[in-house]
C-alpha cells in the first residue's frame, strides 16, 4: 500500500523513504512492513494510540533506537537516497542531520546559553563570536529569544515546561538539521505553551522537514500537512492531512479520528 | 488496651531499642578510645618518631606511612574503578561477559583482606619486583577498595537519566562526548563518594600491609615509595600485643587508634560533604 504522495503532493520532494522496515525488541515485533515516504519541508503527523509503534517508527529516522538493548531492525530508510543504517554510515552524521525533540522536555542542567551551545561545541565549533551568534538566531527561530534574552546565564532548569521545550527546538536549530523529529513535544503542555509550540512548526517548516508524533488529534489536523495512521505497529494509512479527516479511505482510520477506539 | 495496641507497642518498642544500641555501641567505642587516647595527644606525639622502644615520642612517621599508602591506593583505584564502572554501564553488551565481570567484583569484595594481602606479595612485591614498599602496600588496598569503587560509580552513573545521554547523542555527539560531557560531570561526586569510603575501610587495613610493606619499627620518614613504612594500624596492633611492656604503651595505642579514627572520620565527613552538595544540585537538576 504506498500512498502515492509524490504524485497527490503539491512538492515532488521525498527527504525520507521508508522501504519494508520492520522493527523488533527483542523476540517481539514492534513495527511491520512500514512504507512511506515524507516530503520535504512539509510538516508530517504521526497519530494512532499508545503502543502503535509510532514513537518508535519516529527513533528510526535518526537512529535512536539503537540506545536501547536488544533491538533489531530490517528494511531501508533513505534520507535524500542515502541509506542511512548502511554499513559506511556514522550514525553521528544521520543524527546532526536528523534532529530531535523529545516528549518530556530535556534540557541540560546547564544555562540556556550553553544549552544551545552544546551541539556547536561537541561538533568542534570554537569561535565564540559564532557560538553567540548561532545561539542568538537558534533562540529567535524558537521563538524564546524574547523571553530569555536576559538571563541567557541562568539555569534553564528554571524556566516553564513551555519554555523549557523550546529551549530543546532551539538546541536542535542550532546544529542546523535538515530534518527535525518531534516525538509528542506539547504532550506535557499547558494549552498556551502548546499553541506557541504548533505556531512554532508551521514557521520552521519553511525551511526544515518536519515529523510530528502526537496523541492530539486535533493537533495533527492543526498543524500537519500529510498524516500518517499507525495502528499495532503497522502503518494503516497516509495521505494529505485534510483528506485523511475528511476522507479516510479505511474504516479503522475513520473509527479512530471519530473517537470510536484508540 | 486492645492486644493490638499492645503488639504495636512492643513492636515499636523494639524498633527503638536497636536502633538506639547501635549508636550506643559506636559512641561507647569513640568514648573508650578518646578517655583512654586524650592524654597522650599532644604536638609532639603527632611530630615525632617514638623513641625509647616506643615507650616515647610520638607517631609521625604512622601517619606519614598511612597517608602515602592511601595516596597510592586512590591513585591506583580510582582511576581504574571508574574507568571499570564507565564501561560497564554505559559500554559493554549487557551480556554474558558483563555478568560474570559483575559477579566477580560483588565477589571480590567479599575476599577477606588477608587474602589480599598474600596476592599482593605475590603480585606487587614479588612479581612487579616492588619490593616490600610503600607501593606494593598502596596498590594491595587500591585492590581491596575496587569492588567499592566500582559499586558506588555504577551507581553514581545510575543516578544520571538516560535523557541527559539521549539529549547529547541526538544533537550528534559521539558515546564518549555524550559520556564526558553530559554524564561524568554529575557522576563524578558520586564517584568520588564511594571511593572516598573505600579508602576509609582501607586505610585502616591491617593484613594487607603487613605484608607487604609495612615495618615494625622505622623511626626516619620514608624517603622514597620503595621504602617500608611505618603505618597506624598495624603500629596500633604491636603496640596492643606485641610490645614488651603492653601496660606501659597502653596509652600510646588509645592515642593512635584515636588519631586513626580520626583520619578515617575526616574521610567520612570529605565524603559526606561531597555526596550533600551533589544531592543539592541533582535536586536543581529535577
Amino acid at each position: 500500500m504506498f500512498p502515492l504522495l509524490s504524485s497527490t503532493h503539491p512538492t515532488n520532494n521525498i527527504k525520507i523513504t521508508v522501504r519494508d522496515l520492520n522493527f523488533y525488541y527483542g523476540p517481539q515485533k514492534a513495527l511491520e512492513n512500514i512504507n512511506l515516504d515524507i516530503p520535504s519541508y512539509q510538516v508530517t503527523a504521526f497519530i494512532g494510540p499508545s503502543g502503535c509503534g509510532k514513537s518508535t517508527f519516529l527513533r528510526c529516522l535518526n537512529r535512536m533506537n539503537e540506545t536501547i538493548l536488544d533491538t533489531r531492525i530490517e528494511g531501508t530508510i533513505l534520507l535524500d537516497g542515502e541509506d542511512i543504517y548502511a554499513p559506511e554510515v556514522d550514525v553521528v552524521d544521520v543524527r546532526r542531520r536528523v534532529g530531535m525533540v523529545f516528549q518530556k522536555s530535556n534540557p541540560f542542567p546547564k544555562t540556556i546559553f550553553e544549552n544551545v551551545a552544546y551541539g556547536l561545541r561537541i561538533n568542534g565549533m570554537k569561535d565564540k563570536r559564532k557560538i553567540a551568534e548561532t545561539v542568538e538566531r537558534s533562540l529567535i527561530d524558537a521563538a524564546i529569544w524574547e523571553e530569555v534574552k536576559d538571563r541567557l546565564y541562568e539555569s534553564a532548569m528554571g524556566l516553564s515546561g513551555g519554555q523549557q521545550q523550546r529551549i530543546c527546538i532551539a538546541r536542535a536549530l542550532a546544529i542546523k538539521p535538515e530534518v527535525i523529529l518531534m516525538d509528542e513535544p506539547a504532550s506535557a503542555l499547558d494549552p498556551l505553551a502548546t499553541k506557541k509550540i504548533e505556531d512554532l512548526i508551521q514557521k520552521l517548516k519553511t525551511e526544515y522537514t518536519i515529523v510530528i508524533v502526537t496523541h492530539n488529534m486535533q493537533q495533527a489536523a492543526r498543524v500537519s500537512d500529510v498524516t500518517a495512521f499507525f495502528y499495532l505497529g503497522k502503518l494503516i494509512e497516509v495521505n494529505e492531512t485534510q483528506t485523511i479527516f475528511t476522507k479516510p479511505q479505511l474504516k479503522q482510520t475513520e473509527e479512530y479520528i471519530t473517537g470510536r477506539f484508540g | 488496651m486492645k492486644p493490638q495496641a499492645i503488639t504495636e507497642k512492643l513492636g515499636f518498642t523494639s524498633l527503638i531499642v536497636a536502633s538506639l544500641l547501635v549508636v550506643l555501641i559506636l559512641f561507647g567505642i569513640l568514648a573508650n578510645i578518646f578517655y583512654n587516647g586524650f592524654s597522650v595527644l599532644s604536638w609532639e606525639f603527632l611530630s615525632q618518631s617514638p623513641r625509647d622502644g616506643m615507650t616515647a615520642g610520638g607517631i609521625l612517621p604512622a601517619i606519614v606511612g598511612t597517608f602515602l599508602v592511601s595516596l597510592i591506593t586512590i591513585i591506583f583505584a580510582v582511576p581504574l574503578g571508574m574507568f571499570s564502572a564507565i564501561y560497564l554501564n554505559e559500554y559493554a553488551h549487557q551480556g554474558k561477559l558483563v555478568r560474570l565481570i559483575r559477579l566477580s567484583i560483588r565477589n571480590l569484595s567479599g575476599v577477606p583482606s588477608v587474602v589480599y594481602g598474600l596476592f599482593g606479595v605475590a603480585l606487587f612485591v614479588r612479581l612487579f619486583h616492588f619490593g616490600a614498599s610503600i607501593l606494593s602496600s598502596g596498590m594491595t588496598l587500591g585492590l581491596l577498595t575496587l569492588p567499592w569503587t566500582i559499586t558506588a560509580s555504577e551507581e553514581a552513573l545510575k543516578t544520571v537519566p538516560k535523557s541527559f545521554r539521549d539529549g547529547a547523542l541526538a544533537l550528534g555527539a559521539t558515546q564518549w562526548q555524550a559520556i564526558r560531557t553530559n554524564v561524568l560531570p554529575y557522576a563524578i561526586p558520586g564517584m568520588l563518594t564511594g571511593a572516598i569510603l573505600g579508602l576509609a575501610r582501607a586505610a585502616g587495613e591491617t593484613a594487607p600491609i603487613l605484608f607487604t610493606g609495612a615495618a615494625f619499627s622505622i623511626p626516619s620518614l620514608p624517603k622514597s615509595l620503595f621504602d617500608q613504612f611505618m603505618a597506624l594500624p598495624y603500629h596500633l596492633y604491636i603496640l596492643a600485643t606485641q610490645h614488651q611492656d603492653i601496660q606501659k604503651v597502653r596509652p600510646i595505642a588509645y592515642g593512635t587508634a584515636l588519631v586513626l579514627i580520626a583520619l578515617i572520620l575526616c574521610l567520612n565527613v570529605v565524603a559526606i560533604t561531597i555526596r550533600y552538595r551533589y544531592r543539592k544540585k541533582a535536586r536543581m537538576a529535577k
